[in-house]
């Protein structure tokens, strides 16, 4: 992204933008045409895969969207993974005292952004090192969410999926990607949405010049402690979100620890990303692909090999893809870093 | 005003700087949790009575807050000495979980050593599985340009399905009607034992706490680990060999937290048990921080922690409290310790000069 803090958008140069993303675009187009190889040999198998691996995704890349807004406006956030999880609970809990999926799923994204405010209140007021804020939302989620949850609460219904007219009915595509939850499809909308507001809008342009040389920002009169504030809670929004879709949407209850790490894995997929809302998008299918590949291939259970080396598989191969084609990323030069007004 | 400035008084003064912050930050974090525990129903004077029952009442209370602080100081010092370097290892979990799955493989499938053999070359096998384990994303790193982050986040996954397996699999206690994935017990002759009250592997832990201590500020490669952590350029322009550093930086701390994990192991569960040491590696992040990521400061803060943990379920036993509690305190603990211009602001001391800490520079260096 060298240079881009000074532009709000570019002139478009296909060659420098297949350069970039020549290494995504082939993969998309792998990913395309084995799906249809797959398809033609086994329809439904097929369509269950990539569903799920969208379903799989969904966290993952809220996650990433949320580390990402704060990153780019200089802020780190590691307690993803705490924003999700008393997002998650808050929303469950809600929900089972007032039978509203909504009211539930809004009280969940307020969780997050709350944490969102705390996480901004250390870095940017309070100058605390960003990585120590982030572990103190995760502690502190952690600890609030079990010392309140009671063993046997249970909620009525999740959200369900709503099929979108006749585009449902379209053989592979109907299913995948016009069938799906409410915080699916928002998701998917996000995600553009947020690409968009990156690099096409003031606001981006602004977070992300507080992002790179917060310093020159003030001197043009961009309030930094305010870009600042405004990305980080954003983020928690998206974390909120994130956590209400695996109580509300994906599971349709609370666990102890329930996120499981998906807030670090949240983390990884931005970075895989390169600070990139359509590059962690990306990442996060792959890894959702992994997910939902191992669990048919373990459905099938004609191959004997151990579950648990399924298990790794999506870990491996981020890790191989990682080292063996997105190599070095560059975050934004004045992340983690807290800013000094003179 | 004599009395003021004697050398005695001035020494109590400088312990009293640097001590009165985290003193300071336990006070008010133990308020704030009184605070919560009041808001639920729960009586904070009886719980914290017994969550201090449980940790320092006795001798036995004291040797299980020294078990519990035992794998805690090492994962503590696995994640503060790779800070130092300006590495951030979140993968000191899996590291520690193959450090204990290779010293419980060592100390059940040998049989017949002394134990003044056995048992330190079970120690070994697992400080050097862990150090193994842990120089990947170190080599991952220089070689590829992969982040140590997520390196070490998806190797934790690795770590836990692996071990899973070999608990299941090749490793599983073949004692008939055993349906539990877990290794047969280790031999006697590998177990660490415990001077009356203090756990043996506690004592290990402090040399090793010094020994890293050492290291960072007396040797010729702790101050290339030190300067490549506070600047890889100019650590690269001094002709230091900047990959060599990250690589081994990231081994010696898989090393301290497959040391944690054997210790565990060998000292006190006496088998690998999938999930038994769950946290252990996670909590080795909040200690690393609670310690100012010092060698020497991890020591107090494992033992702060470990003595909590060891509390938390005579608290809960006796004062029905959930032992989660114990985290928001914690979580308190570490915000008031980081977040040192409030608590100046209460205490009304002056800043002690120090190495500053510096942990999100380490973010896209390199």
């Amino acid at each position: 992204m060298e240079g881009t803090a000074v532009r709000v958008s570019e002139r478009f140069d296909t060659r420098r933008f297949l350069r970039r993303n020549g290494v995504a675009l082939g993969i998309v187009l792998l990913v395309l045409v084995a799906s249809a190889i797959a398809y033609s040999i086994t329809p439904q198998r097929t369509g269950a895969v990539l569903a799920a691996t969208l379903r799989a995704s969904t966290p993952l890349i809220l996650g990433a969207l949320c580390g990402l807004y704060g990153e780019r406006a200089g802020v780190i956030n590691i307690g993803i993974e705490g924003q999700m999880l008393l997002g998650a609970f808050v929303a469950f809990i809600t929900h089972a005292a007032v039978n509203n999926l909504l009211v539930g799923v809004l009280a969940g994204i307020l969780a997050g952004a709350i944490l969102g405010l705390f996480l901004a209140f250390m870095s940017v007021t309070l100058k605390m090192d960003q990585i120590i804020g982030g572990t103190v939302i995760n502690i502190l989620a952690f600890g609030l969410t079990g010392y309140f949850y009671q063993q046997g609460m249970s909620i009525q219904g999740k959200l369900q999926a709503i099929p979108l007219g006749p585009l449902a009915d379209l053989p592979l595509i109907g299913p995948v990607l016009f069938n799906n939850p409410p915080i699916t499809y928002i998701t998917l909308l996000l995600v553009a949405l947020s690409h968009y507001v990156l690099f096409f809008t003031r606001w981006g342009l602004r977070t992300r010049a507080v992002g790179e040389h917060p310093r020159a920002a003030d001197t043009v009169g961009i309030n930094v402690y305010f870009m600042r504030y405004a990305n980080v809670i954003i983020g928690g929004c998206f974390a909120g979100l994130a956590g209400a879709f695996i109580t509300l949407e994906q599971v349709g209850s609370f666990e102890r620890m329930m996120t499981n790490g998906r807030g670090f894995l949240a983390l990884a997929m931005m970075i895989f990303g390169k600070w990139n809302p359509l590059g962690a998008w990306g990442a996060s299918l792959l890894i959702g692909f992994t997910y939902a590949f191992q669990t048919q291939l373990q459905f099938l259970g004609t191959i004997n090999i151990p579950p648990q080396f399924f298990g790794m598989l999506p870990y491996l191969l981020t890790i191989i893809v990682l080292a063996g084609f997105v190599g070095r990323a560059r975050p934004p030069a004045a992340d983690g870093i807290p800013y000094e007004k003179e | 005003m004599t009395v003021r400035n004697s050398p005695v008084a001035e020494v109590a003064r400088r312990i009293w700087r640097s001590a009165s912050i985290p003193l300071g930050s336990v006070l008010l974090a133990l308020l704030i949790g009184a605070i919560l525990l009041l808001i639920s129903g729960a009586s904070p004077l009886e719980a914290y009575r017994a969550l201090f029952r449980g940790s320092f009442g006795d001798a036995r209370a004291i040797g299980r807050t020294l078990e519990k602080a035992t794998p805690l100081v090492f994962s503590g010092l696995a994640v503060a000495f790779a800070f130092k370097a300006g590495l951030f290892n979140i993968g000191a979990q899996g590291q520690l979980i193959f450090g204990a799955v290779t010293a419980a493989a060592i100390g059940f499938m040998i049989e017949g050593l002394p134990p003044l053999v056995h048992a330190p070359l079970a120690l070994l096998g697992g400080a050097l599985a862990g150090a193994l384990f842990g120089a990947i994303p170190g080599m991952l790193k220089t070689y590829t340009g992969a982040h140590e982050v997520i390196t070490t986040i998806m190797l934790n996954y690795v770590a836990i399905n692996f071990t899973d397996y070999l608990a299941n699999g090749p490793l599983k206690d073949p004692t008939p009607g055993n349906i539990v994935a877990r290794t047969p017990a280790i031999e006697a002759s590998a177990r660490i034992p415990a001077l009356g009250s203090i756990p043996i592997g506690f004592i290990i832990a402090l040399a090793v706490a010094a020994a890293t201590w050492w290291l960072l500020w007396h040797t010729t490669i702790g101050y290339e680990i030190r300067t490549v952590g506070l600047n890889p350029a100019a650590a690269r322009y001094a002709g230091m060999r900047v990959s060599l550093t990250i690589i081994l930086t990231m081994a010696l701390s898989g090393l301290m937290a497959g040391m944690g994990g054997a210790v565990e192991t060998l000292g006190i569960v006496g088998r690998f048990q999938p999930g038994f040491n769950v946290g252990l590696g996670f909590d080795g992040i909040t200690i690393a921080l609670l310690g100012k990521t010092h060698p020497l400061g991890v020591i107090p803060a494992a033992l702060l922690v470990g003595a909590m943990r060891a509390g938390s379920s005579q608290m809960q036993f006796d004062a029905n409290v959930a032992t989660e509690i114990i985290d928001v305190i914690l979580a308190i603990i570490l915000f008031f310790v980081a977040a040192e211009t409030i608590m100046r602001w209460i205490l009304r001391t002056r800043a002690v000069s120090e190495e500053k800490v510096t942990l999100s520079t380490g973010w896209g260096q390199q």
